[in-house]
């Protein structure tokens, strides 16, 4: 199924005021309908690597799966597909990225965060691993999705800190979960109802670390309307607040419903599932 | 590393590094500071640090603990904290480089399970216990205003800058421009954003198949930057910039 006139997608990832290199990549998919985003870490351009693997690898993937097969049908797991894909897919990029680690002595030691959004179904599929964040705006409604996998978001779940006083921290950068550190990685992955009208922003700490939340979704409400310019407006946002990471944003607009087509087999279990 | 530098009328008596999960601060001798005086209940208040973060907490002394004049049950240690038990004052020292010095010591590292095992620990040998480190938490006072990190550092150096409607049904209106983004224009049918950076004011189209004039000239997708008595004509209605001095 062909997603690109239900999506409207942007995407910008700058280097920002400090670093020398970009170890954030970004992928978007409107045909297919998802779209990728990873903050890369590890020595000399070891990030970069990682983060690019991690999209070039998913976006290969996601794209054979989900245009050869729809989404939508369910497995037995009583997992959506989407979800069992995602999964299976980012297991084998996490492989990739830590065979490649394992065996190139530059490479050791590279890891990357994480966050893809999958649209099948008027339904959207969140994986996420790491501090890179899902946003959605829903009318007038700015919240985050995702919760980070970081030291930060366990220390304020345990009553440690508190989220005003969160913003002081020195641990800011210290994430828990990433792709392509170990042998094994468990990647959080949920499903959302999707509105038309809905807009999903995607980015690195690199943004929220330097644009508080409520300016981001004032950014939103604002430029919603022009979404390549709200991109470049969140990038320019963070620069202009000192830009001390790289920050890449990708935003997802939704124009219209996209409900699957579903095959007359599928009806018929569906009708049976009903009785 | 950060480290508290016990001092009494003025007088440094010495430094203590703060290496451990738990430094205790009391006055038995069990103590990893051991202040003996009267005045300090015999196990007093500890400091549980995580990284490079502290955490103080007053174990129910008889006199209390105080941060900077206030009297806490758990605080947040910010660099150059004074911690005042009795006539004894601790100052908290942290330069671990905040936001600004050296990058690579902000770039994202991933945080071992062992290292966050230990981090847990400590959270729950805490004596208080979770739900009361949590009523604590939120009675404690916020930490002391500092230069929030996320601040733009230039914005007291930009001028004050406003629109003044000029013609239609606003005409003598005057909008402020004091967020960092300002929309202009009605949704549907020509919208054009004022960007307050840094540097300047800048005026970008948004949507609306017309695009804004300054100044009798059409602009481009662009970002166009602002001058004092710019005038701008949107959906039909011109609009005056100016600096306010």
């Amino acid at each position: 199924m062909n997603l690109s006139d239900a999506l409207e997608i942007a995407t910008a990832s700058d280097m920002g005021q400090v670093r020398s290199n970009n170890e954030d990549a970004v992928l978007a998919n409107a045909h297919a309908g998802f779209v990728v985003l990873a903050d890369g870490m590890g020595g000399y351009n070891a990030g970069e690597v990682a983060s690019g693997m991690a999209t070039a690898l998913l976006g290969v993937e996601l794209e054979k799966k989900f245009v050869d097969s729809p989404p939508q049908e369910r497995t037995g797991r009583g997992e959506c597909f989407a979800e069992t894909v995602l999964r299976n897919e980012i297991v084998n990029t996490n492989r990739a990225i830590y065979n490649a680690s394992q065996e190139k002595v530059q490479y050791a030691g590279m890891g990357t965060t994480l966050v893809v959004a999958i649209y099948h179904d008027n339904k959207v599929t969140v994986a996420h691993i790491g501090d890179s964040r899902l946003y959605r705006l829903r009318g007038d409604e700015f919240s985050q999705v995702t919760r980070d996998h970081s030291l930060l978001q366990e220390q304020i779940d345990n009553g440690i800190i508190s989220t005003e006083e969160a913003r002081y921290s020195q641990n800011k950068n210290l994430v828990t979960r990433a792709l392509g550190v170990d042998a094994a990685v468990e990647p959080e992955i949920h499903t959302y109802d999707v509105r038309p009208g809905d807009v999903y922003l995607l980015c690195s700490d690199g943004l929220n670390d330097m644009v508080d939340d409520e300016e981001i979704g004032a950014t939103l409400r604002m430029l919603g309307a022009n979404l390549a310019l709200c991109a470049t407006q969140l990038v320019q946002l963070a620069n202009d607040n000192g830009g001390r990471d790289n920050v890449s944003v990708i935003l997802v607009k939704i124009k219209q419903p996209f409900p699957a087509q579903r095959s007359w087999l599928r009806k018929l279990l569906d009708w049976f599932e009903k009785k | 590393m950060a480290k508290l530098i016990l001092s009494m009328d003025g007088l440094t008596l010495k430094e203590i590094p703060l290496t451990k999960e738990r430094t205790t601060i009391g006055r038995k001798p069990h103590n990893d500071i051991q202040i003996d005086n009267l005045a300090i209940s015999g196990e007093h208040a500890v400091i549980v640090t995580i990284l490079n973060d502290s955490f103080l907490e007053d174990l129910d002394s008889t006199n209390g603990t105080f941060v900077n004049g206030q009297q806490v049950k758990k605080h947040f240690l910010q660099n150059s904290d004074v911690v005042e038990l009795g006539k004894y004052r601790l100052k908290y020292v942290n330069e671990t480089p905040q936001q600004g010095s050296a990058a690579d010591f902000e770039k994202t590292m991933v945080l071992r399970p062992d290292m966050l095992k230990k981090a847990a620990e400590h959270v729950e040998s805490k004596p208080a216990g979770d739900a009361a480190i949590r009523t604590s938490a939120a009675e404690a006072p916020p930490p002391t205003p500092r230069p929030a990190p996320i601040a733009p550092a230039q914005e007291s150096v930009l001028p004050l800058a406003s629109i003044q409607v000029l013609t239609g049904g606003n005409a003598g209106r005057e909008l402020a421009l004091t967020k960092s983004l300002t929309t202009l224009g009605k949704p549907g049918v020509q919208v054009a954003v004022i960007a307050r950076r840094p540097v300047g004011y800048f005026i970008t189209h948004v949507e609306g198949a017309q695009f804004p004039i300054v100044n009798g000239v059409t602009l481009d997708a662009q970002a166009h930057p602002l001058k004092d008595h710019d005038v701008i004509e949107l959906a039909g209605v011109k609009m005056e910039f100016f600096i306010k001095s």
